[in-house]
């Protein structure tokens, strides 16, 4: 533990507009950038418009596929194939997972944040209720979700390294390993000693949205924060996987700028990853923009029902072996839908305030967006039967 | 015919077909049990966390021999760690090693299963290692300790059938623990041509799971694994690829 209190914390006061974006700071682990550079090469020269339907037909008629078929099932000619993609999907998702879908909630522990994201929530200008959890009542935060039957737990946090340091997410851990059998992480990005610490802690599973791959919009976006600091970001689970973590998770915030891109980007760095880390799990999210408190303006913009539903089988075929998870910001209707093609993870019982699980308690934060399906965790589970799926609450067992 | 038995770890089984228990409804199970007439059915312990809800334990009907695994280790010493964990749930002694780290194909890794196979043998499971057909590891788990070798047919989950057949057919000849064909069965012309080849079992899974009636897909399994077995017993007779041949054509002249 010496090791994270003697390294230099990195002060995200000091990491302003003027900040070069694509500089590390003092504290941040650097690691070969391959996998950045191939991902960053391979979204710039992505022309959307370049495929025509005789590409789509080609790569849906392949056993398996190439970055370039993926490409061309995440274009607009792809779009009028979009009863075939999901066909497709599903089928694969059946062989790879047979009619499993499985279950988990989120927890937020804290939503202090030091960084300026203009489209979230819990950016440290916007002036929301802050607060953390204390391990007495993040232990009693797990007792509530645990009661629901549920198995697996996503911890987060807002990205604070100074009001949730590493040792404090760590305990929230230990704590967590008590009731679940799966415990991942969606915090600040870490250097791959203090991921190979929390993996020591119980955790397996680490995810970090990357929101955009352009890193020049990226830059208009984090206006400051050590979140600015554009790979650092991007090569997190890179380093998470160093430091012994099971599974990596990926996403693009869908809407922040050119959806398709991004999604191309999304599915390359998660190959990439999986090329050079053959035993890392992958898994995929795909959020789309909502809206917030204090900014109701803020809309997925072109990426619409449609649009999500061709990003999500395009990775299904692409990585027919990834979880794929479906977020509470969806609705009911196209969350009971997606279940039944491509997705195999879906959220259930969520509260994204802070401690809300907590019986009796009343909530210390206010939650990081708006979601749409409210819907119980029986509920959850009870549509996934009806839709002739078996809901899975424990799909791993940590062995080390 | 009538005693037609194979033995694991000392226990008699008279059904050939092994079924799997993941990637369908739990309410199935039982179902697919009885219409497969197995007596053995596996399960990955990583889904039977006790006490928890739609624990796949409560599922399986009682007088079915467990075969938990150890899906999850990525290396031997946590497949040691799932087995024991196995045992102190109450899943018995049996144990199918599975030490995966490749998460797009899902293949084997003969060298950990070895060491895995020796560690538990050691410690009185009935080991049951699935691995990647050759010949060198399977005599390397033979020694170890395993009670059975359990070669995959083609990658798991992917119904491509005995894509490894010729590198089977030499684990057949050449080694003396029961041979069970394991992942890649498709469909059960596949697992009858297994059978027919001289395997002792076949374990499948996603092939029924994923069928429109899962209780009768089991069902068609038994008939094809014990159609297969039955013609091994039997002595297959020669195919001939066009019409008739001469009894002996190169040594007819031997008078004598």
């Amino acid at each position: 533990m010496s090791d994270f209190q003697t390294k230099e914390v990195i002060n995200a006061k000091y990491i302003t507009e003027e900040t070069n974006h694509m500089e590390y700071q003092e504290g941040m682990e650097v690691i070969p950038h391959d996998i950045m550079d191939e991902v960053i090469a391979r979204r710039n020269s992505y022309d959307e418009t370049a495929y025509t339907a005789q590409d789509v037909m080609r790569a849906l008629r392949k056993d398996s596929l190439a970055p370039e078929d993926f490409a061309a099932l995440l274009s607009p000619a792809a779009q009028p194939f979009l009863e075939q993609m999901a066909q497709r999907a599903q089928l694969e998702t059946r062989k790879h997972f047979g009619n499993s879908t499985m279950l988990f909630t989120p927890c937020y522990i804290a939503n202090y944040c030091e960084n300026y994201c203009v489209y979230c929530g819990f950016n440290c200008h916007n002036k929301i209720r802050r607060g953390k959890l204390n391990p007495e009542e993040i232990e009693l935060e797990m007792q509530g979700i645990a009661k629901s039957g549920l198995k697996e737990i996503l911890i987060l946090t807002g990205e604070s390294r100074s009001m949730s340091p590493v040792e404090y997410i760590g305990e929230a851990c230990k704590i967590a390993r008590k009731y679940f059998t799966v415990i991942g992480v969606e915090i600040y990005p870490l250097n791959s000693d203090e991921y190979r610490y929390l993996h020591e802690c119980g955790v397996d599973y680490v995810t970090v949205f990357q929101e955009t791959y352009n890193s020049d919009k990226y830059e208009t976006l984090h206006l400051g924060g050590h979140k600015r600091i554009f790979p650092y970001r991007l090569n997190a689970q890179e380093r998470a996987l160093m430091g012994g973590m099971r599974g990596v998770g990926f996403a693009a915030l869908l809407g922040l700028d050119d959806f398709r891109k991004d999604a191309f980007a999304t599915g390359m760095h998660a190959y990439l990853i999986q090329r050079k880390y053959p035993h890392a799990e992958i898994a995929f999210s795909c959020p789309r923009l909502r809206p917030i408190i204090n900014n109701d303006q803020i809309n997925p913009k072109d990426v619409h029902e449609t649009q999500l539903l061709q990003i999500i089988c395009a990775y299904r075929i692409f990585m027919p072996f990834a979880s794929i998870t479906i977020s509470t910001r969806e609705s009911n209707n196209f969350r009971n839908h997606v279940i039944q093609i491509a997705a195999t993870k879906i959220s259930a019982g969520v509260s994204t305030g802070i401690g809300e699980h907590i019986e009796g308690g009343e909530s210390k934060g206010d939650p990081q967006f708006i979601i749409d399906d409210e819907r119980s965790v029986e509920a959850v589970r009870q549509s996934i039967y009806d839709a002739g799926l078996q809901p899975v609450f424990s799909d791993y067992i940590y062995a080390g | 015919m009538k005693n037609d038995t194979f033995t694991l770890g000392g226990h008699e089984f008279t059904s050939r077909f092994i079924l799997g228990s993941g990637k369908y409804s739990m309410d199935l199970i039982k179902a697919a049990v009885e219409n497969a007439g197995a007596q053995i059915i596996t399960l990955a312990l990583r889904r039977a966390t006790l006490g928890s809800i739609d624990n796949i334990l409560d599922f399986i009907p009682e007088g079915v021999t467990l075969l938990p695994n150890t899906s999850g280790a990525r290396n031997a010493e946590e497949a040691v760690r799932i087995a024991r964990l196995a045992r102190e749930c109450g899943c018995g002694d049996f144990i199918k090693i599975e030490v995966i780290h490749d998460s797009k194909y899902l293949l084997p890794d003969n060298y950990e299963t070895i060491k895995a196979t020796e560690i538990l043998a050691k410690e009185g499971f009935v080991v049951m290692p699935y691995m990647y057909p050759d010949l060198n590891a399977a005599r390397d788990m033979v020694n170890a300790g395993a009670a059975a070798i359990m070669p995959l047919g083609a990658p798991i989950g992917s119904n491509k059938g005995l894509a490894t057949k010729e590198f089977i057919k030499i684990l057949i000849d050449e080694i003396d623990l029961p041979i069970i064909v394991d992942a890649g069965i498709g469909r059960p012309s596949q697992a009858c041509e297994a059978m027919e080849m001289g395997a002792a079992a076949i374990m499948a899974n996603t092939a029924i799971a994923t069928a429109g009636d899962i209780p009768a897909m089991a069902g068609a399994f038994k008939s094809a694994i014990e159609a297969g077995r039955t013609a091994y017993l039997s002595g297959l007779g020669r195919v001939l690829d066009k019409g008739s041949s001469a009894s002996s054509p190169l040594t007819g002249f031997l008078a004598d």
